[in-house]
């Protein structure tokens, strides 16, 4: 049974239970609600959650688990074959997943002609099927039929077992309610371990995959490298300081274009403009905000690559030899940071409390004086804090420096130049079907281990610094 | 009162440095400092205009280079689909048609073109070989799928409405000039000759591009083919895995933060967590994704189910933020009135505090799911790539698992191809990308205004 139906199937014993309960409930005090501790529905609910939540479990960790199992248990039967373990496998769960379409004995297949058969079917292969990985799909295909048998049994008689159980625990004086709301508040703090889990797993994600990239590639190199130049054919050098070093520029240049015109547009609108163009502009600035990274990667592609062409390229100052370069990614870059700058500067301006401005002007000063020298003063570890977090957001970016900054990794100080990031190159480095065991596709994640390290203390020093600076004027 | 002698001696008084002129009238140092205010106020304004600057130039490119899109040039053609070619036994079985390959169908329309090109009367040094340049390099595909379709019409000539290729509509539409084609292997400029002749004649002439909205990925050869509705399905599953599991967990998450969580090192662990979350850069999920849903758990690559999962994760601190926002938001006092009159603590959140919270949970998730929609770096590494999205799924049920792609990243496939053509396509992908995104911010603006309540 797929685990669609037995989803379904869980779901109508649930009704059932809840059906169930409710009237043994109602029918041991014959209909009388006072002598029932709970309300009758609470009976009902008890016993469908009893049934709903261990068959859930087990059916989702099962869904979640097997194929990861059955992989394991199938791999020693390649061991011994040519090229690569990760590539050879994922053939065999294609075959093993065709074989199922075909629908034939496993054991009348030959691999004469299988992969047209195959084809057919609707599942691609790379080469021809060879009878080791025939055999070990036909393994994978037994293994899972197995395991399809045992989940089916082990949820419909854990849920059947739990209702039967629940059904009969009911009586007028359980404390059902009481129960039915210990299990929903398990089901509310579940659903707030699932931040912890989404953590622990990127970290895990990361660490091993890490871990593994530097068994085969030393760190070393990796970390003081000056060249980047991955080849699939091997024979690569993968030293992340290019990479780094044209990160760390193009969020340079993002972040001297956005601070600035992010901050004085928030001054402006927070210390100057009536409330009418308040009302107007401050949507309209965030408009910017709500544009995916995508449209702002096509832009800085198709129009300020080519708009700063005409100016820095060869028919004007001759700077420039193509449209994607460092400038390019930090301009555009800095306009989708403006919004984010000015909201958050906004907010943390509008926290200093009026009786300083009042104090200021009050002592004479003009408004951009007590701006200048009291608000702003005021608001700095917050701006800082604003400041960082743009900072970060900007090394994350990865769709306006794949499309904008072009894909040479080199270190040079010329903004003019195309370079790339380390966002970029993780993407390079993973798109399309690629061989997880080869150092150029295990670099990505010691990029991304680096990224997410470095992103993660930017932003606990940022949300630090913004959660002090506000507690300071409650 | 003052330390001053009130009557003393004039010679007494200190000799102070009088002003020589009035006080309502300025001095330097006072027009200084309100030209030094007039100044930063002025930056302040122009800080203000260049944002909104840089907002306009970047609708105006979009929607100046992707209305392009929409329109689509056409071309009626009438193809003598000969039965010698086609069907010499005279079957009329379509497996029989099915052999017939494309390259069996280019004889045939290379006639028609002649005849076409030859009923404008222009004269041109170009073989009839060249003329196919004018149309779709797909042309052949789509009047075999027609023949295979409908059998009888082999032995008739019929009027097909075919697309020329991506130069021409490029010359039609003003994006490709006879200069740009000096150089262009794949159109010449007598070919243009003949289009003039042909819009003179009415034979082509330009529409609604509907297939664009519906339409399925095309090879790099066939920009005048590409749409992208079939990423919009993707998008759509996706969406509808987000919905099923953000707004379920995000909620029950924040009810159990805000309303029934103890103050210890345990909450405050999962608050900075999820905090930390929302900075996290969105590539980093897909690695997550990838590392986990794929290679650990084996889901199928390239499934809007897997890119469902990944963007849940992602829009989980957003919704999660706004919703317990809204929930401090419904004053203690409901709660208070329900815990009076003997609800439990779960009866007065599920039964009172959670329907008041409800427009601003709305509002979250609607926000929540709009910064999903345009998320497109995780779908690159989950193998969520834009040429995947050439078919429509099977079934209602196969949308899920098939291998499919988004609207963002069928945009970002464009952008990335070669041809100029495919730009325009990128940049109508993002005018419909961009109309879904103001749709679904506009339903949140409204359904903040018509439900949010103030206490």
């Amino acid at each position: 049974m797929s685990p669609g139906w037995l989803f379904l199937l869980v779901l109508l014993i649930a009704a059932a239970g809840y059906v169930l309960g409710r009237s043994r409930a109602l029918s041991a005090t014959g209909g009388s609600l006072r002598t029932m501790h709970s309300l009758p529905g609470a009976y009902g609910w008890n016993v469908a959650m009893a049934v709903l939540i261990p068959s859930l479990l087990i059916l989702a960790v099962w869904t979640l688990v097997a194929p990861a199992v059955l992989g394991r248990l199938v791999t020693p039967m390649m061991a011994g074959q040519e090229g690569n373990l990760s590539l050879l496998m994922s053939d065999v769960r294609r075959v093993a997943d065709g074989l199922l379409l075909l629908g034939e004995d496993p054991a009348s297949i030959t691999t004469e002609g299988l992969r047209d058969r195959l084809a057919e079917a609707g599942v691609a292969l790379g080469q021809d099927v060879s009878n080791a990985t025939l055999a070990a799909a036909a393994r994978y295909d037994v293994l899972g039929a197995w395991s399809h048998w045992l989940l089916t049994i082990l949820v419909l008689s854990v849920a059947l077992g739990a209702a039967a159980l629940a059904v009969r625990r009911t009586t007028p004086t359980l404390r059902a309610r009481n129960e039915v709301e210990r299990g929903i508040r398990g089901l509310l703090i579940a659903a707030a371990l699932v931040a912890i889990a989404t953590t622990v797993g990127i970290v895990l994600a990361l660490i091993f995959n890490t871990i593994k990239f530097f068994q085969i590639y030393p760190a070393s190199e990796f970390f003081f490298g000056t060249t980047w130049t991955p080849s699939f054919g091997g024979g690569s050098e993968l030293g992340i300081l290019p990479l780094v070093w044209g990160t760390l520029y193009i969020s340079t240049i993002a972040l001297f274009v956005a601070v600035p015109l992010g901050l004085l547009s928030a001054v402006y609108l927070s210390e100057y403009a009536s409330s009418r163009v308040r009302a107007w502009a401050k949507p309209m600035l965030e408009v910017l905000a709500g544009i995916p990274s995508i449209v702002y990667g096509l832009f800085a592609l198709l129009t300020v690559g080519p708009a700063l062409m005409l100016v820095f390229g060869d028919g004007g100052l001759g700077w420039m030899q193509g449209g994607t370069a460092v400038i390019t990614a930090g301009l555009v870059m800095g306009i989708m940071l403006i919004p984010f700058v000015s909201s958050l500067s906004d907010d943390i301006i509008n926290a200093v409390p009026q009786a300083m401005r009042d104090g200021s002007l009050g002592l004479g000063a003009t408004r951009s004086e007590t701006i200048r020298q009291v608000v702003l003063p005021a608001a700095l570890p917050g701006i800082m804090g604003a400041v960082l977090l743009a900072a970060s957001r900007a090394i994350g970016e990865t769709m306006i420096v794949v499309l904008g900054a072009g894909a040479a990794a080199r270190l040079s100080l010329n903004p003019f130049e195309a370079m790339t990031t380390i966002t970029a190159k993780i993407v390079s480095q993973l798109t399309g079907d690629q061989d997880f065991s080869s150092p150029e596709a295990l670099v990505a994640f010691a990029l991304a281990m680096s990224l997410f390290v470095v992103t993660l203390c930017l932003n606990i020093v940022a949300l630090w610094i913004v959660r002090r600076y506000r507690e300071q004027y409650e | 009162m003052t330390d001053l002698p009130l009557n003393g001696a004039a010679g007494a008084i200190p000799d102070f440095p009088r002003p020589a002129r009035s006080i309502l009238e300025t001095d330097a140092r006072t027009r200084a400092r309100n030209r030094a205010e007039a100044r930063f106020r002025a930056y302040g304004l122009a800080a203000l205009l260049v944002g909104l600057f840089f907002l306009v130039l970047l609708l105006g490119s979009i929607l100046w280079n992707g209305m392009g899109a929409f329109m689509q040039t056409r071309m009626t053609l009438e193809v003598e689909l000969l039965e010698s070619e086609l069907d010499p036994e005279g079957t009329r079985d379509p497996a029989v048609l099915a052999e017939t390959s494309t390259f069996g169908y280019g004889d045939l329309i290379e006639a028609a073109l002649v005849r076409t090109v030859a009923a404008t009367g222009v004269q041109t040094g170009l073989e009839a070989g060249d003329l196919d340049d004018l149309l779709s390099s797909g042309t052949a595909a789509r009047i075999r799928d027609a023949v295979i379709a409908d059998p009888s019409l082999v032995g008739q000539t019929v009027t097909f409405d075919v697309l020329p290729s991506s130069r021409v509509d490029g010359y039609i539409k003003g994006r490709v000039t006879r200069e740009s084609l000096a150089n262009d292997k794949n159109l010449s400029p007598e070919h243009l000759d003949i289009v003039d002749a042909l819009v003179a004649q009415g034979t082509l002439d330009r529409g609604f591009n509907l297939s664009f909205i519906t339409g399925a990925d095309a090879s790099e050869k066939r920009p005048e083919e590409a749409g992208i509705g079939v990423a919009m399905i993707g998008s759509f599953y996706m969406m509808l895995v987000v919905l099923g599991l953000s707004l379920p967990i995000g909620v029950a998450a924040s009810i159990y933060l805000e309303e029934f969580a103890p103050k210890n090192r345990f909450t405050d662990l999962i608050e900075v967590n999820i905090a930390n979350l929302a900075a996290v850069p969105s590539i980093v999920y897909g690695i997550l994704g990838l590392a986990v849903f794929i290679q650990f758990a084996g889901l199928p690559q390239s499934a809007p189910l897997v890119g469902g999962l990944v963007l849940t994760l992602l829009t989980l601190p957003t919704i999660i933020i706004a919703t317990r926002a809204s929930l401090r938001a419904v004053p203690p006092s409901i709660r208070d009135a329900a815990l009076g009159v003997g609800a439990s603590k779960m009866q007065a959140v599920f039964h009172h505090v959670l329907p008041l919270a409800v427009p601003g949970i709305m509002t979250g998730t609607i926000i929540g799911m709009a910064h999903a929609l345009g998320e497109t770096a995780p779908l690159l590494l989950i193998g969520m790539v834009g040429f995947v999205a050439s078919n429509y799924p099977g079934g209602v049920l196969d949308g899920f698992t098939s291998p499919n792609s988004a609207m963002p990243a069928q945009i970002y496939e464009w952008a990335k191809r070669a041809d100029p053509a495919f730009y325009e396509r990128a940049w109508g992908g993002i005018i419909v990308l961009l109309v879904f995104l103001l749709v679904m911010n506009l339903m949140a603006v409204l359904v903040r205004r018509r439900f949010e309540r103030r206490w």
